[in-house]
């Protein structure tokens, strides 16, 4: 597997510029005549359509939801980092890109990294023309606040719904192309397989998921931006249609998928209520600014949190860290949750959370300054759960969230598969082994909107590309494969719904390969999930018919990539010896419990490359930190 | 708790539909009304029927997907939040609730509670944007806006696009929606030279649509999920009148 990361030479302050320089040009007149297919309407793939159509490419741009607006960038409430320093506050290009090569526990490629701290500009520049209203001060200007423990205010925010905004945004952009007729865009279209001939990916298989027709869409470069991966862990914050299908399929036509086990659990979610419960809601991070996390000192405490005295209770938080307290990072937050919950000193009906309370904040600043502060998550949180944080404590606990790793990219974002261009989320590129808060909106976005726009470009520009025809067999073979596997998943004849099956594997991913894995687990877990991948296919039922909207269909299908997934996430995580960023061996931590890096070893990217034959095999991509020496976190 | 539910079920847009009685065993208050509903369709396959079809994603009320009238009301009842925002501690023990898709012919239902609002695409295909291309920006801090103006643009941008606002209008109108963008855009300093154009492109889409007139009733802003405001139709309408009396470029 060829994994040359194609990174320019020179200082890493001169790469991009001079990348840029260096890169062929399409002819203007000669734009028209290449054809692009865009997958995925969110930050990245919203974005990357409408400026390639801009720029006069032929575009096809897909979604499965009825409309791109409904992407999941939309629900991302907390902002996006930007070095504008328009606080005078000494922030820098340098500096965001020290704080995300290290806030990655130093698991990230530094020129990407950096690449992403200088368009980080731009990007907010782009988004006020398009009319994104960011919060203002009242002299007219753009606000800031500071976000997930960073030591400057960087990040442009809009209300808490940042993502939101931000994706109108990309969407307006993409309908103003959709007018014009560069990009064609085919909605609750899904995509199930990636055309690859003669080792060139040059088209995909979809499914109009209204009529259930197959089609076969050919052209000169495919780009993915179809989004992370978290709900392996079928509970997770992600919206319910999140999947990795499109990545899966990528990745067995020979696209290498890096780091799989790097997954980001935020600490401060609604805990489950119900088996049942269909996912999980996240609570702003800024909750923990005034609120106090405890749990019982005793297990098995049943009494409610007001009749527990002060000498009772455990902040666990405050004790381990006295420095830092209930404002560790998440990793650490999420972490020490579990321990709590695992010892038997779960808060909550099903015993499965831990107390945030503020009944000090609210004794020492009042409930008016409280209600100011944090009214709305309290008014969210009163609605979901039926109680009211004003009186009692908040009862939180950790949620998968984020999934840092994905389909390998060289640093013009193209997977190892020539012409396949891999974007946002749905790559591995620049959050390293944990990703720092209001970082996904500007790398899903510096890719769109900057990167892959003329990246694609070169690659397009650098020979002629074989023509494809449509009835070469292998072009015809995928089409055919996708349809034999709905067929097979239609002729299960079981009688079981495809998602008790899921909530199966989501317990063990949690359990064996979320927040703390160890080689015991991740073997046990290796040898579990083959058997649920068997009952799945044994004896789940697929109601209704092909040829048809069948929403049961789509998400049997769905699912049933998660357990192939599952497989490589625990492969990934025992064979990563060593604890980083969201990655906990606990056989590999410090005296004082925290994660312990092997720099040595395991300074790489762990790229997996589909065999199959059941073992696929492990590559590796060293990294070279040579602007930012690799040091161990402290928070003590 | 145990609710009895009347659900419209239609198997494909050119046959007709009927509502079917299903019950909902072993429901518990904390239960989102959507959750409710995965209870229900995972019985319903177990019996080898087909599950109810309805649209949804985020399920925290941000991304728009999920609508459905819920005993008469676009969303259900509840005050400024989207069906994946109901719970059931908002019914009780033996209610009879009725469930339907969004009912107008600009939205033809696919099948069951699902709906075709690609209309609201078309609309913001012709105008919803501000025409800037990727890269040409200048500084974000160059054109100061007064926090007042961002703010209302806010409020306006806020719509999810999920069509309760045509659910509720007894002419099926599109105004409210159209409307918010039209104010977001218009609100702000970037939009302004486009503004006259697209309030005419916008509203002549709405209407190739099929939507209907606005009526002043007002029943969109009370079905809204966000709390869009129905003083925004009255910028558009001064928009319309205006672009109508001193011409557009297009």
């Amino acid at each position: 597997m060829d994994l040359n990361a194609r990174i320019p030479s020179g200082p890493v302050q001169e790469k991009w510029d001079k990348h840029r320089f260096e890169m062929k040009l399409v002819n203007p007149a000669n734009k028209r005549k290449y054809s692009v297919i865009v997958v995925g309407t969110g930050l990245a793939g919203g974005a990357a359509a409408a400026t390639l159509g801009e720029l006069g490419y032929n575009v096809k741009c897909f979604t499965f939801h009825d409309t791109p607006r409904r992407a999941h960038s939309i629900a991302a409430q907390g902002g996006i980092n930007a070095a504008k320093n328009y606080q005078n506050d000494g922030d820098s290009i340098y500096r965001l890109f020290y704080d995300t090569v290290k806030g990655g526990d130093f698991r990230a490629r530094e020129a990407n990294v950096y690449r992403l701290a200088q368009i980080s500009l731009e990007i907010i520049d782009q988004c006020v023309a398009q009319g994104v209203p960011f919060a203002r001060e009242y002299g007219g200007y753009l606000a800031n606040r500071s976000f997930g423990g960073a030591q400057v205010s960087r990040t442009f925010y809009a209300r808490g719904q940042t993502g939101q905004q931000l994706l109108l945004g990309a969407y307006q952009a993409l309908m103003r192309q959709v007018g014009a007729g560069t990009v064609k865009l085919y909605s609750r279209t899904e995509m199930l397989d990636v055309v690859v001939v003669n080792g060139r990916a040059c088209g995909i298989v979809t499914r109009d998921l209204v009529t259930g027709a197959l089609e076969t869409h050919l052209a000169d470069a495919v780009v993915l931006g179809t989004g992370g991966y978290s709900n392996v862990f079928y509970w997770s914050t992600n919206a319910k249609a999140c999947n990795t299908t499109a990545i899966w399929r990528a990745y067995k036509r020979g696209a290498g998928f890096a780091n799989p086990c790097y997954t980001q659990i935020h600490p401060t979610s609604i805990p489950q209520s119900d088996e049942r419960q269909s996912k999980l809601t996240l609570m702003s991070e800024s909750l923990r600014n005034d609120g106090r996390i405890w749990v019982p000192k005793r297990a098995g405490d049943d009494r409610q949190a007001a009749q527990i005295p002060e000498d009772e209770r455990d902040y666990y938080l405050e004790r381990f860290y006295p420095s830092f307290g209930n404002l560790t990072p998440r990793d650490i937050a999420s972490r020490r949750a579990k321990e709590a919950v695992d010892s038997g000193r779960g808060i909550g009906p099903l015993k499965n959370g831990v107390y945030l309370d503020f009944a000090h904040a609210i004794k020492r600043l009042g409930e008016k300054t409280i209600s100011e502060r944090y009214g709305n998550l309290f008014d969210m949180y009163a609605r979901i759960t039926g109680e009211n944080p004003y009186q009692v404590p908040m009862r939180i606990y950790p949620a998968p969230h984020y999934t840092m790793g994905g389909l390998w990219v060289d640093y013009n974002l193209m997977s190892t598969i020539p012409g396949l261009f891999v974007i946002g989320e749905a790559n591995f590129s620049d959050h390293g082994a944990n990703r720092l808060g209001a970082s996904a909106l500007m790398q899903g976005l510096a890719d769109g909107y900057f990167i892959v726009p003329y990246t694609l470009g070169n690659y397009l520009a650098q020979g002629a590309l074989d023509e494809v025809k449509r009835d070469d067999p292998a072009v015809a073979g995928v089409e055919q494969e996708v349809r034999e596997r709905i067929d097979r998943l239609l002729k299960i004849n079981g009688n079981v719904a495809p998602e008790e099956i899921h909530r199966k594997l989501g317990l063990l991913m949690l359990d064996k390969c979320g927040m703390a894995r160890n080689k015991a687990g991740l073997e046990e877990a290796l040898a579990k999930i083959p058997v649920l991948q068997e009952e799945f296919w044994s004896s789940i039922r697929v109601t209704g018919q092909g040829a048809e909207l069948n929403q049961a269909l789509e998400r049997a299908g769905r699912i049933a990539d998660f357990f192939e997934l599952a497989e490589l996430m625990c492969r990934d995580a025992l064979e990563r010896e060593e604890s980083c960023g969201g990655h906990f061996r606990e056989e590999h931590q410090t005296e004082e419990g925290e994660a312990k890096r092997d720099d040595e070893n395991f300074a790489h990217a762990a790229v997996w490359e589909y065999t199959g034959n059941g073992s696929p095999r492990r590559n590796v991509e060293p990294l070279d930190f040579k602007d930012v020496p690799p040091t161990q976190r402290s928070y003590k | 708790m145990k609710v009895t539910l009347h659900v419209w079920r239609q198997p494909r847009p050119d046959q007709p539909g009927r509502f079917v009685t299903y019950t909902a065993n072993d429901i518990t208050d904390h239960m989102s009304f959507l959750e409710m509903l995965d209870v229900v369709n995972e019985e319903l396959v177990a019996k080898d029927e087909e599950p109810i079809h309805f649209d949804h994603d985020c399920r925290e009320g941000i991304c728009g997907s999920c609508g459905m009238v819920v005993n008469g009301r676009p969303h259900g009842p509840q005050v400024e939040g989207a069906t994946c925002q109901l719970h059931m501690r908002s019914f009780k023990d033996g209610d009879e609730i009725w469930i339907e898709p969004w009912r107008s012919k600009a939205f033809p239902v696919l099948k069951d509670l699902v709906v075709d609002r690609s209309a609201f695409d078309r609309i913001m295909a012709v105008g919803g944007f501000i025409s800037v291309r990727t890269g040409s920006a200048p500084d974000a801090n160059a054109i100061p806006i007064r926090k007042e103006s961002s703010d209302w643009a806010f409020d306006a941008a806020a719509c999810i696009g999920c069509g309760a606002c045509v659910a509720a209008c007894p002419n099926a109108s599109a105004m409210l929606f159209t409307s918010a963008k039209i104010a977001h855009l218009g609100l702000l300093p970037q939009g302004q030279p486009e503004r006259l154009e697209r309030a005419d492109r916008m509203v002549a889409e709405m209407d190739r649509a099929g939507f209907g007139s606005c009526t002043n009733h007002g029943a969109c802003e009370n079905a809204c999920p966000k709390g869009i405001s129905v003083d925004w139709i009255a910028m558009l309408n001064r928009d319309l009148l205006k672009a109508k009396l001193v011409g557009t470029n297009s």
